[in-house]
């Protein structure tokens, strides 16, 4: 689930100028608390009802199993995605070698491959059924000892793969932005290349490699369907099969409060990797890094081994689905006409379209809201409903559950029979819902890295031309962050398009979306029929993507500029 | 909101009024006990080093800001006070900034007319060419503001601003942003326009010579509170307090004493002090065309640095006891350091005296 949003935040936040401080909006200030209720409402009840249970702990067997495996899956993905995220950046960054401006942007593009994607073609290739091991046992026999693909070392491979554009992103960000003169000042004090990349250049990034190793870690954390096909269990699938499997509410909601644990965790951990260091240095003049150009057998494999990974988590898979779609196609054609197909893509495309539209709205509300004043406790709610990012679909699902039965029994005690009915379990208002939790927060980034972009003197030029705060809206702020607009609508509706476990959870009878759809024919096996619709979800993915590549067309521009 | 009784015709009643205001972020006072008035069509401008709470004290006009304590009156009505408060779309105050913070996605003409939303159109469209021809700008009515230069912008900012007929103009450091050959013309030009306009206005500028130019008064402020609000002429020729002595123009402090009714400090007499007791001791004011030199070989003063300005020759003296002086010469005359000179006042000069760091006129009681 990739966050562009967040990644251009990160740069536009530094230059943000401080917004009108006057009073006297109380309705909209109280509009941007009332959504961060709304927002939090989920996650409240979570830990409420898990702290009530707290005398009485109800915690499934094998959770100490369970919590070290998502340790050591969170800790590995870490460290893979630095590797090959870093070293990468590095490369494309300090080289010149064939192919490096082409695949400078082009390795990025593995963010548009979803894990549980590529996990399934991966286990399809190297599976005890699959073609590398029937390979491997016709030459060397079948007594040949092969690794388990099916495990942590393999889930943790294909997520760093799929996750290690984050860190490549903002390491290459980091090593070009960083004020070319300090790196001028360390050559000119006798620093070597390396010397300086280790002594300078680094610990400048440091910031910046913790805020992706945040957003590595959290996608590893709430991810769902890729953990499943490895028969990894982690506490965010915990949370899911305790609650399907054994409806032990109580159980599946003390396990989601400990997921919210190693959420808060991971972002705790990035303020303390921060430090106090906030280094938001100016694109100063200066020569800066320059590419050295590599050549002979080093030129070949500088270039070999980016195309490595850009084959191992994009083109290979991709071909791969292509493959099995189209001979699908040939072998089935009737297939392609599966009238689910259509059912379950309207599905996914009409939650998408209707969750992006509430999310807009509310952000626009919100940093609207944020402008007519209101100081820092509005200030913070707007920040608290960002929060529902970090928490996993499946604890945001059982969050909105106990939420609405909660308002069902105060509906009831109030006379109404019944409550809130099958409004809930009965419609996808519940989906609906939980999905506004959930991704309200790449929403309102977006459209607030655009607000930040405009002065506060324009609202306060218009409020002194006599225009009341509901004219600024419709004919200042809404024309002017449109560009944020834009962007929001597409990252809520590509983020809702993949969800996953909330559909699962919170579905009702009968209703499926596009990625349950591949999720539940790539478990059973049935990679072929599963490759159609896994393509559409990486064509779509593939959106978000193209904002990333104008980014890093920015970056190099930057670069060879300065 | 209260309505403060209707002037009798024919006398002025100050256009913008505040009364006490204080403004505190946290435990900063940015605005202390504020007390100004100003005459309508009057133009005052404030000015101060960063931080001295100039613009603190427009936005609590323009209602950007709520004052802790105080009152503010724009036309006769009370904005804000402990228990009235008008945000700012309801104050008819126009504002225009440094970065012009126009519209971009309007053009010129939309720009202008925004304001003017509760005219009938065909009103509307008369008073945007008015304002338009106003600032001769009328040609570019249809242009998108990226399309303009930093001045056009600038006249379009303020003909936006005077489109509703706002009962002030506050304008904040408008001109910072144009290149030093543009700025003094689009000066010009906005002073011409506020004039003609003949609006009440209010500029904040950290630039010493166009606070003198442009106010019709003067109004230093520091650490919140206002040190002098005065004409051109008082501030810069009989500073209140030292901190205005030194801010506006270039002055030195030479330590003086009053001895039978003159005032004689380390150059001589610098000035007759009839009333004055013998024995008070005061700091007097010298700025730099005040201070005469001739060379004398047996003077102890001595010429440390020459700075050629173009017209004038600034000239930095050290005296016997060690403290400094500067003096403007005309261009022709320079006199290479080290050279000895006797140091005096120009005559006809009274300068100003500071008793601790206030002015005084009369000896204290």
């Amino acid at each position: 689930m990739s966050r562009p949003a967040v990644l251009v935040r990160e740069r536009a936040s530094a230059v943000r100028p401080s917004p009108a401080a006057y009073s006297g909006r109380p309705w909209w200030s109280l509009f941007t608390v009332g959504i961060a209720v709304l927002v939090a409402t989920p996650v409240v009840a979570v830990v409420i009802d898990a702290v009530r249970q707290a005398a009485s702990p109800d915690l499934p067997r094998g959770l100490g199993a369970m919590v070290l495996t998502t340790l050591l899956l969170m800790v590995g993905v870490g460290v893979g995605t630095l590797v090959i995220g870093g070293g990468l950046a590095w490369l494309v960054t300090a080289y010149r070698f064939p192919l490096r401006d082409a695949l400078a942007w082009l390795l990025v593009l593995p963010l548009a491959m979803p894990a549980y994607i590529l996990g399934f073609v991966f286990l399809s290739a190297f599976d005890v059924s699959g073609p590398v091991q029937q390979m491997l046992r016709s030459v060397f026999g079948t007594d040949v000892w092969i690794p388990d693909v099916a495990s942590l070392p393999g889930a943790i491979l294909v997520m760093s793969l799929t996750l290690y554009p984050y860190v490549y992103l903002l390491t290459r960000a980091a090593l070009v932005e960083q004020a070319p003169g300090t790196y001028d000042a360390a050559r000119t004090l006798g620093a070597s290349r390396s010397r300086v990349l280790w002594r300078v250049l680094l610990p400048l990034a440091r910031p910046s490699l913790a805020a992706a190793l945040a957003l590595v870690m959290m996608e590893t954390l709430t991810d769902f369907a890729t953990v499943q096909y490895f028969n990894v269990r982690t506490v965010s699938v915990g949370v899911y099969l305790v609650w399907k499997g054994s409806f032990d509410f109580g159980s599946a909601t003390q396990l989601s409060a400990l997921v919210l644990l190693f959420a808060v965790a991971v972002l705790a951990g990035e303020r303390l990797l921060r430090g106090r260091a906030r280094y938001h240095q100016r694109p100063g003049r200066g020569h800066g890094l320059q590419p050295e150009r590599l050549s002979g057998w080093r030129a070949a494999g500088a270039t070999a081994v980016c195309m490595a990974v850009l084959g191992a988590g994009f083109a290979v898979p991709v071909l791969q689905l292509l493959f099995w779609a189209v001979g699908d196609a040939i072998a089935d054609p009737a297939s392609l006409w599966d009238p689910r197909f259509a059912d379950y893509l309207t599905n996914s495309v009409v939650v998408a379209l209707v969750t992006a539209a509430v999310c807009v709205l509310l952000s626009l509300m919100m940093g609207h809201g944020l402008r007519l004043g209101g100081g820092w406790f509005v200030r913070a709610a707007a920040q608290l409903t960002t929060f529902g990012y970090a928490v996993p679909g499946a604890v945001v699902g059982i969050g909105v559950l106990l939420a609405f039965v909660a308002l069902d029994r105060t509906l009831e005690a109030l006379g109404v029979a019944g409550g809130t009915g099958l409004l809930v379990t009965g419609s996808v208002v519940g989906i609906l819902y939980a999905y506004v939790v959930r991704f309200l927060a790449p929403a309102y980034q977006a459209v607030d890295a655009s607000f930040a972009k405009v002065s506060p003197t324009m609202t306060m030029s218009a409020m002194s031309l006599g225009a009341k705060p509901r004219r600024i809206l419709r004919q200042v702020h809404v024309p002017l962050v449109r560009p944020g607009v834009a962007v929001a609508l597409v990252l809520v509706m590509i983020d809702a398009i993949k969800e996953l476990p909330i559909v699962l959870l919170l579905r009702p009878f009968g209703f499926t979306t596009v990625s349950v759809w591949v999720y539940e024919l790539a478990s059973e096996n049935f990679w072929e029929k599963a490759a159609l619709p896994a393509l559409v979800i990486v064509a779509v993915a593939t959106v978000p993507v193209f904002f990333l590549f104008r980014h890093v067309r920015l970056i190099d521009t930057a670069h060879e500029v300065g | 909101m209260t309505q403060v009784p209707p002037s009798p015709p024919g006398s002025t009643r100050p256009a913008l009024v505040l009364k006490d205001v204080t403004k505190r972020y946290g435990g900063v006072v940015a605005a202390c006990a504020l007390r100004l008035e100003a005459e309508p069509g009057e133009l005052l401008t404030l000015i101060g080093p960063s931080g001295c709470g100039k613009s603190t004290t427009l936005r609590l006009v323009a209602g950007l800001e709520r004052p802790d304590e105080g009152t503010i009156c724009i036309a006769d009505e009370v904005v804000a006070d402990r228990r009235h408060w008008q945000p700012p779309e309801r104050r008819r105050v126009g504002l225009v900034f440094q970065d012009h913070a126009l519209f971009p996605h309007l053009t010129v003409a939309k720009n202008i007319a925004f304001g003017l939303d509760k005219l009938p159109r065909a009103e509307r469209s008369r008073r945007v060419g008015e304002v338009l021809d106003m600032v001769r700008l009328g040609h570019l009515a249809s242009r998108y503001p990226h399309e303009l230069s930093g001045g056009e912008q600038q006249r379009v900012a303020l003909a936006r601003a005077l489109a509703p007929k706002p009962a002030a103009v506050l304008l904040d450091e408008p001109f910072s942003n144009l290149d030093d050959n543009l700025r003094t013309k689009v000066r010009a030009d906005t002073v011409a326009v506020l004039r003609e306009a003949g609006t009440t206005a209010m500029l904040v500028t950290h630039d010493q010579t166009e606070a003198l130019t442009v106010g019709d008064r003067v109004v230093v402020m520091r650490d919140g509170e206002i040190e002098q609000a005065d004409t051109p002429e008082r501030v810069f020729e009989s500073p209140a307090t030292r901190f205005v002595a030194s801010f506006m123009g270039e002055a030195d402090f030479l330590p003086a004493r009053v001895r039978n009714a003159l005032l004689t400090c380390e150059i001589g007499v610098v000035s007759t002090v009839p009333g004055w007791t013998t024995g008070w001791d005061v700091d007097v004011v010298l700025r730099p065309h005040e201070v005469a030199l001739a060379v004398d070989p047996d003077s102890a003063a001595r010429v440390v640095a020459v700075e050629y300005h173009g017209a004038f020759v600034l000239h930095t003296v050290v005296l016997g006891s060690g403290s400094t002086l500067r003096s403007w010469q005309p261009h022709a005359v320079r006199h290479p350091i080290g050279t000895p000179v006797t140091v005096s006042v120009v005559p006809g000069i009274t300068p100003t005296l500071l008793i601790g760091d206030t002015a005084v006129t009369a000896p204290p009681l």
